[in-house]
């Protein structure tokens, strides 16, 4: 059961059971406190708070200034901002896919009775444990300059590679790439799933002359497409927040020529090195907002592709 | 299901010996692929800067320990100092998120509390929040009380069970270990915190382990808050004092840069070796759905 499932599921009112009793509620709050005080303290007034400091001029220094729609204005005529998400947008659209793709697709060849099944797995899930840290994103930086290991191995081949991080075209890429050879938890989230799958319909088809291809989209697909989901809707959040990979790899400047900018990095520029807390704020909100549209979308559609047997 | 028969079925059926080999073939391509960068690094780490540029190669040819010598030493402190901050951040995290979650999970699994269907779906939501958008009051707030530059802001919020994602997964948990159990605790007279102590977090050892050791990874590797709340050398945990080596050495000693980043990643790289078939399991019940 995934979050997903069980958001489905209150949704649906089936989570309520009989009246609670009084001493069974005083001590449910018990065991909640440090849980409330946190969603109190350390999430619900901090999101208020930067709602309220979304319409304010803020350094730190002086108190807040209520600027009404100011910093709204100035985002609609940020430059940097477009740019910006135009690199996430970028970002998260071309990686998510392709990483749910070899996921997706490395699971299928994993799937059923293999030797060395578990190593395999291992081999491909280290990178996901990694991916995240600086170490790698050094590694990255070293790999893809111009010197760097892959031109290293180009030059096997004749061919002279440009210097990868410093070159605004593919910058990016780089940088998806790092993301892509992260598939390793959304593979074995799809492994389970097709350990769910019963395998006498694949048996049945196979009978009825179905070909390995018609198998996997017409039996694995479909049964697999709530999982698929799940991955989907928690990738992209997870996409749209990435910051330690492009900050390390662009050395912190989000460069060449703001090519590696993504949202969280300016974020970061306006809020922690220009200290503009106001207008940082802002653009905190809107990125919830698009996070949350995308995530609204992802549901709406779901009703179209999304085959729950349940 | 019938699945004590269904893998003599599955290798009749499903596999011939040519699609098993071209299978192989793939994924030992595919991992090799994924692997060489972590070897090529563990493997320039010992070799000279000049030859990292020139040595594609993963086979080392000695175990030349300068650049970890160097690596150790060309930061403001001693690398020893940071591992001993991420040690004391990321044991404050493990501990935290042990206790508050399990505490908030019994709750959730076993309490029938006014309000439990709405706060769970709370719980749920927060899960998906983006940490961007409350990290500039919180850290506003965390400057006013003069926790900049301690780890209280990176410990603390462990201790009130904001990873959400961990007490959901102990409440699946929970749910599979059969009432029965509480039962026959409440006739011998146990109440909730009898029966959450003695009976459920034994029981639930395999959750905790999963919580502890993704924890583990986590804090280890976190860099966002760690870059924001930690600025001062005392205190930089480990992934920002590998970033600033970056400033450090203008980028271009990657010697030292490898051989302390490989330091780095060998904590992760054994909780993997050691605690991998919790973290296997733990992802894959929290992702069915």
């Amino acid at each position: 059961m995934s979050v997903l499932g069980e958001l489905r599921r209150l949704r649906a009112g089936r989570a309520g059971r009989a009246a609670p009793r009084r001493r069974e509620t005083a001590i449910g709050y018990l065991f909640l406190t440090p849980w409330l005080l946190g969603v109190v303290v350390i999430t619900a007034v901090p999101m208020l708070a930067s709602l309220y400091l979304a319409f304010t001029d803020y350094d730190l220094i002086r108190p807040p200034e209520w600027v009404g729609l100011d910093n709204v204005v100035a985002m609609l005529n940020d430059a940097r901002l477009a740019n910006s998400l135009r690199v996430t947008f970028t970002y998260v659209l071309v990686s998510v896919p392709l990483l749910l793709a070899f996921a997706l697709l490395v699971a299928v060849l994993l799937d059923r009775k293999l030797r060395g099944l578990s190593f395999y797995r291992s081999i491909f899930y280290l990178p996901s444990l990694l991916g995240s840290s600086v170490a790698i994103a050094i590694l990255w930086r070293q790999m893809f300059g111009r010197d760097g290991l892959i031109n290293q191995v180009l030059a096997w081949f004749g061919v002279q590679g440009p210097s990868w991080i410093s070159n605004p075209d593919t910058a990016l890429g780089t940088i998806i790439l790092l993301h892509v050879w992260t598939f390793g938890t959304p593979m074995l989230i799809f492994l389970a799933g097709l350990r769910q799958i019963p395998v006498m319909y694949y048996e049945a088809a196979q009978v009825d002359g179905a070909s390995a291809f018609q198998r996997f989209t017409r039996i694995t697909l479909p049964l697999l497409s709530p999982i698929i989901f799940f991955n989907l809707v928690l990738q992209i959040i997870g996409a749209f927040q990435s910051f330690t990979q492009a900050y390390v790899v662009s050395g912190g400047s989000g460069g060449p020529a703001d090519s590696t900018m993504f949202y969280t990095m300016y974020l970061y520029q306006r809020g922690f090195a220009q200290l503009d807390m106001g207008y940082a704020s802002a653009l905190a909100w809107v990125l919830v907002l698009i996070i949350g549209a995308f995530t609204a979308v992802n549901f709406i559609a779901s009703r179209f592709w999304v085959f729950y047997d349940d | 299901m019938t699945t004590d028969i269904a893998p003599v079925r599955r290798t009749r059926l499903l596999r011939t010996p040519a699609a098993g080999i071209v299978r192989h073939v793939l994924l030992i391509a595919a991992s090799i692929v994924m692997i060489y960068p972590l070897l090529w690094m563990l493997a320039s780490s010992f070799r000279p800067n000049d030859e990292i540029f020139s040595n594609p190669g993963i086979i080392p040819e000695g175990l030349d320990a300068t650049n970890y010598l160097e690596g150790w030493n060309s930061l403001a402190h001693p690398f020893g100092r940071y591992l001993m901050n991420s040690a004391i951040v990321v044991l404050g995290c493990v501990l935290g998120n042990l206790l508050s979650c399990s505490l908030t999970a019994y709750a959730f699994a076993r309490i029938n509390f006014r309000f439990r269907a709405p706060l769970f779906a709370v719980m749920l939501v927060t899960i998906m929040i983006p940490v961007h958008v409350i990290v500039v009051p919180q850290y506003i707030m965390f400057n006013q009380l003069g926790w900049v530059n301690t780890f209280v802001p990176l410990v603390l919020p462990k201790f009130l069970a904001t990873d959400a994602f961990f007490i959901f997964l102990m409440v699946q948990f929970i749910r599979s270990i059969p009432r029965e159990l509480d039962e026959a605790a409440r006739v011998d007279g146990l109440g909730h915190i009898g029966i959450f102590f003695r009976i459920i977090l034994p029981l639930m050892l395999p959750a905790l382990a999963a919580t502890a050791i993704f924890t583990f990874i986590n804090s280890w590797n976190e860099f966002f808050t760690a870059l924001i709340y930690l600025t001062s050398p005392d205190m930089m945990t480990v992934p920002v004092a590998l970033r600033s080596f970056l400033d450090v050495t203008a980028g271009s000693s990657y010697g030292p840069m490898f051989a302390m980043s490989i330091v780095s990643l060998l904590p992760v790289f054994f909780i993997f070796l050691f605690g991998q078939k919790y973290l296997v399991r733990g992802i894959s019940t929290t992702g069915l759905k």
